[in-house]
């Protein structure tokens, strides 16, 4: 253990411990702005300065190890001094038109600001000075670099939790920015859409594209008949966005408020996750039964999860050649878009050129998802408008809902249903287990042989994680999986991803299975989920999500009354001809800058 | 103060027996030749002056089977072209000066860390290279040296840049601790030392530390090579001995009107003539990696500054906010203050952001853009302003 002094006050840490660290053990708050708890230390915003007794020059509590015997001092003049001198720097490179901003009181650099440089400052503005590009190519987000304080928090998510870099220092001095590759526009780079930067940006320099006007007039136009479908991670942190602490359930809640929003049917994604185990889990067997009892050498394995879809461009970049091993599945949102605009069109007898589809997601690549080319199979755009977590708690005050005090109510019906299987989509390795719960059960017609129903070597925060089920007992058209063990494993992030997809290059990988989802902790952690995010609030909701199973009177997707239904009246099978058309689609090799 | 004169002295250029010296020394223990260097009093030549010998003996007790000796010859600062010169004409010194490092510390590779702009040397250099590898493999000693070529970045001069810029990064320094002797280039102990520290280390190991700590004074032993440019009638490259004042330097270099001497180049000290009887050059007065530059009476200080600041500006690595947008800062501030669309007490303010850059940037570069800016607007207020 070392021992300091901070402020007068001893604190013993372990070796390692940062100053930051140190003083947060004593409840003493050094301003920090840099610094993000999912990424490496940086130290270069400086705003974290404090000094050392001793030392020549002040310290950024954020880089600086604890020593033995430090006495450090968090509040002098010579501290307070260069701290306000750095904030107004910072704010003499920020286009401050606060009040416009998108992230007006939900920005760091504001509440910095606020605390340390109100008043007049006696520094030039310098945003005007340079050529400075506001990049809204992309479907997701928005990239302002007028805005940006170069505190690389999204050069080192990319780098480090996604292994993309997509954006990237470039030059240097005043000339420094953060950039794409030859500066080219966000929609023409290997950006995933997954939004992990957006999640981490401090200030409005990287911001969702939002779609809360267009989803307004879409309600307020009385011809319109406008559906709204909730993701599964949704329900679990929405509440961060209303004055609640992360991990509580606010499904209930969430379901009135769409409707008093006025969303004419409020509907749950969580169905069609169920049909995408469904779709996924006969894909998964027949590629096994091509592969085993045919002798197909064209099908090769791991086969790869399809619902993330920043996952998806990430292989459409990096590793096209495995584009074959993706399930041909379409994500949760896009079965949903398509069958709203004819199932369900169908079964309500409302013309499908009148449907409005919005979904909520916590993610922004889902945005880039719904605008896809391939995503037009009820011959309209399947889903109209993609909203984030965030998105939606904005519309939520924008309406003045006293949303704490709502009445918890039920997701509409038909296309409402869901099971804890659907929940768990939104933790990684929730797809996996929602996965197994029913194959298993179609293969051998048991149960999977955990207790409870509860795969737990699948679940946690782990970057990798693998399981391997023996299947035993096997019905008579599955017998020859009879004694097969069947491989597993889940990666979330798109590093982590990486570390798999270079097994599988080697020609090294094991699996026959496995679960990608782009951010990390799954969907939970997605790039339109609340903010702040760190692996404490990501556990977090990922016990929300797990209670939230546990809570469901169906939780296994084959048993959901509303899938035996559409299968009975409009599917057929799993991987009939109406599913390949509505419910399948294709993948694009895409280039690798 | 002590003042030794100004005395040319001929170590650095001076032709030797590396063989012989290389033979002794590989004999020797290697504390031995740590003791040698830190006796002699060596500070480091590229300006900031941390004892040899102790970076030496640091990393030597690192315990760790890879380690490094990166010679910077990455030779950047305004005005310095000392390192140029040596490399020029006495490269095999150079390497010599590794090899002997490189057995203090531990390290069996060397590498030496060119400026972009030397490129032109490069095949010299490696021709040079060539003859002292097979020189040390003669002697039985297991040493190697390669090339790594810098790209123009100023910044790439700091260490922890210069490491990055090596493993193929950005020039941008990292935080510091872990400093080199632990983790330096691919995070591995590394001794870091500038091409003429390297040379001086050499004649320390052939004369003695006794007879080299004869020169200089108790803060500043030795000599040094000065780059010696501006308004004077002889510049170029002179090895002097540590310890003279400023007034004893411009006599002899100065062309008679001399008004400032910038000691140290963009990041050094700018001494008015008022000072110059006063100022020795030196750890305990004005230290230099090198750069003299004499400015007479036709020159603006105004000027002067402006192209510091411009060059910091642009030479910052925009990593750390106090040092990327301070710089830009007092560049904008000095020239509203010469435009007059600010008061001339705006300089004031700017000096006070210039003692946060000083004790807030993340490395070197950034703590030093003040010295030039405070000396000058110190010293020559009624230039910036008029």
């Amino acid at each position: 253990m070392i021992s300091l002094s901070i402020n007068n006050q001893r604190v013993m840490v372990q070796p390692g411990t940062t100053v930051l660290q140190a003083a947060r053990k004593l409840n003493i708050n050094i301003p920090t702005l840099c610094n993000h708890p999912d990424l490496c230390v940086a130290g270069n915003c400086r705003v974290c300065v404090v000094e050392q007794t001793g030392a020549r020059t002040l310290i950024a509590a954020c880089a600086m190890p604890a020593a033995e015997g430090m006495d450090i001092h968090t509040n002098t003049l010579k501290v307070r001094n260069a701290r306000k001198h750095i904030v107004e720097l910072l704010l003499a490179e920020h286009r401050s038109d606060c009040t416009k901003c998108y992230k007006n009181q939900k920005c760091e650099l504001q509440a910095l600001a606020n605390e340390f440089a109100f008043g007049d400052t006696i520094f030039y503005d310098l945003v005007e000075d340079h050529p400075y590009t506001i990049d809204a190519s992309s479907s997701a987000f928005i990239k302002d670099d007028s805005k940006c304080i170069r505190c690389q928090r999204c050069v080192r998510t990319c780098a480090e939790l996604q292994h993309i870099s997509a954006i990237a220092v470039a030059h240097k001095g005043m000339h420094q920015k953060i950039s794409s590759f030859h500066d080219r526009p966000m929609s023409h780079v290997v950006c995933t859409n997954c939004g992990q930067c957006v999640v981490r940006c401090p200030t409005g320099a990287l911001v969702e594209k939002t779609a809360i006007d267009q989803v307004w007039d879409a309600i307020y136009e009385s011809d319109n008949h406008v559906v709204v479908q909730t993701a599964p991670a949704v329900r679990v942190a929405l509440g961060e966005d209303l004055g609640y602490d992360p991990g509580e359930r606010v499904t209930g809640k969430m379901v009135t408020a769409l409707r008093q929003l006025g969303f004419d049917s409020v509907l749950d994604t969580d169905f069609s996750a169920d049909l995408t185990i469904m779709e996924e889990g006969t894909e998964l067997l027949t590629r096994l039964k091509k592969a085993l009892v045919d002798g197909d050498k064209k099908i090769s394995f791991p086969m790869f999860t399809s619902c993330s879809p920043g996952w998806i461009k990430f292989i459409e970049h990096k590793y096209p050649e495995f584009l074959p091993n993706v399930s041909t599945c379409k994500s949760p949102q896009q079965m949903f878009g398509a069958l709203a605009k004819t199932y369900y069109a169908q079964k309500k007898r409302i013309d499908p050129a009148k449907i409005v589809s919005v979904s909520v997601m916590p993610c922004t690549a889902k945005k880039y998802e719904a605008d896809r080319p391939e995503m037009r199979a009820s011959g309209y755009k399947d889903v109209d408008y993609v909203l984030t977590t965030r998105e939606l708690a904005v519309m939520i005050k924008q309406a003045g809902i006293d949303f704490r005090n709502l009445e918890p109510t039920h997701h509409d019906s038909i296309m409402g249903e869901s099971t804890g299987a659907a929940i768990i989509f939104g933790a990684t390795g929730g797809v996996m287990e929602a996965a197994l719960r029913t194959a298993y059960e179609i293969v051998t017609g048991r149960e999977v042989p955990f207790k409870n129903l509860n795969i737990t070597p699948v679940r946690g925060m782990d970057g990798v994680k693998e399981a391997a089920i023996k299947i035993e007992g096997c019905k008579e058209e599955w017998k020859f999986l009879e004694g097969v063990t069947l491989k597993v494993a889940i990666a979330h992030g798109l590093a982590n991803a990486n570390k798999i997809l270079k097994q599988v290059r080697k020609g090294k990988s094991p699996y026959h299975f496995v679960e990608i989802m782009a951010c990390p902790g799954g969907c939970l952690g997605g790039g339109g989920q609340p903010i702040p995010t760190s692996l404490e609030i990501r556990i977090k909701r990922m016990k929300a999500i797990y209670a939230e199973d546990e809570h469901m009177q169906f939780r296994k997707s084959h048993e959901n009354p509303e899938i035996i239904t559409i299968y009975k009246e409009f599917l057929g099978q799993p991987n009939s001809h109406v599913s390949h058309e509505l419910l399948h689609t294709h993948y694009v090799e895409r280039e690798n800058y | 103060m002590e003042n030794r004169g100004l005395n040319k002295v001929d170590l650095i250029f001076e032709k030797v027996d590396l063989k012989d010296i290389l033979s002794n020394a590989f004999k020797m223990k290697n504390s031995d030749i740590i003791q040698k260097v830190l006796d002699s009093g060596l500070k480091g030549r590229g300006g900031a002056g941390f004892p040899t010998g102790l970076k030496w003996k640091y990393t030597a007790a690192v315990k760790e089977p890879e380690k490094y000796i990166v010679c910077n010859a990455d030779e950047g600062e305004p005005g310095t072209f000392k390192d140029r010169e040596i490399l020029d004409r006495v490269a095999y010194k150079v390497y010599g000066g590794m090899a002997i490092a490189g057995k203090a510390i531990g390290a069996k590779n060397g590498i030496v860390y060119l400026r972009g702009e030397y490129r032109y040397l490069l095949p010299k250099l490696l021709k040079e290279l060539e003859s002292f590898q097979r020189l040390i493999k003669g002697i039985g000693y297991d040493f190697k040296i390669r090339y790594y070529l810098g790209s123009g970045a100023y910044i790439c001069g700091e260490e922890s840049a210069l490491f990055e810029s090596i493993e193929g990064g950005r020039g941008e320094p990292r935080n510091k601790p872990p400093f080199p002797t632990t983790s330096g280039v691919f995070n591995k102990p590394t001794s870091i030392n500038n091409v003429e520290t390297l040379v001086t280390a050499i004649m320390i190991i052939k004369y003695g530390p006794e007879s080299y700590s004869q020169l200089g004074t108790k803060d500043s032993r030795g000599s040094k090579v000065f780059s010696v440019s501006g308004d004077t009638p002889t510049p170029g490259i002179f090895e002097l001995e540590l310890g003279m004042s400023v007034q004893q330097f411009v006599d002899e270099f100065g062309d008679g009107d001399t008004k400032a001497v910038q000691v140290g180049g963009a990041s050094g000290f700018c001494v008015p003539r008022k000072k110059f009887q006063d100022t020795v050059i030196g750890f305990e007065g004005v230290p230099t990696g090198g750069s003299m530059k004499l400015f007479n009476s036709s020159r603006s200080m105004y000027n002067v500054l402006h192209n510091y600041l411009d060059f910091f500006a642009e030479e910052s690595c925009g990593q750390c906010t106090p040092c990327r947008v301070g710089c830009q800062q007092l560049l904008k501030g000095v020239e509203k203050v010469k435009k007059r669309e600010v008061k001339s007490t705006y300089l004031n303010e700017l000096m006070k952001l210039a003692d946060t850059m000083k004790v807030a940037s993340k490395c070197g570069l950034g703590q030093s853009v003040g010295n030039a800016f405070r000396t000058i607007v110190e010293n020559f207020r009624e230039e910036i302003i008029y």
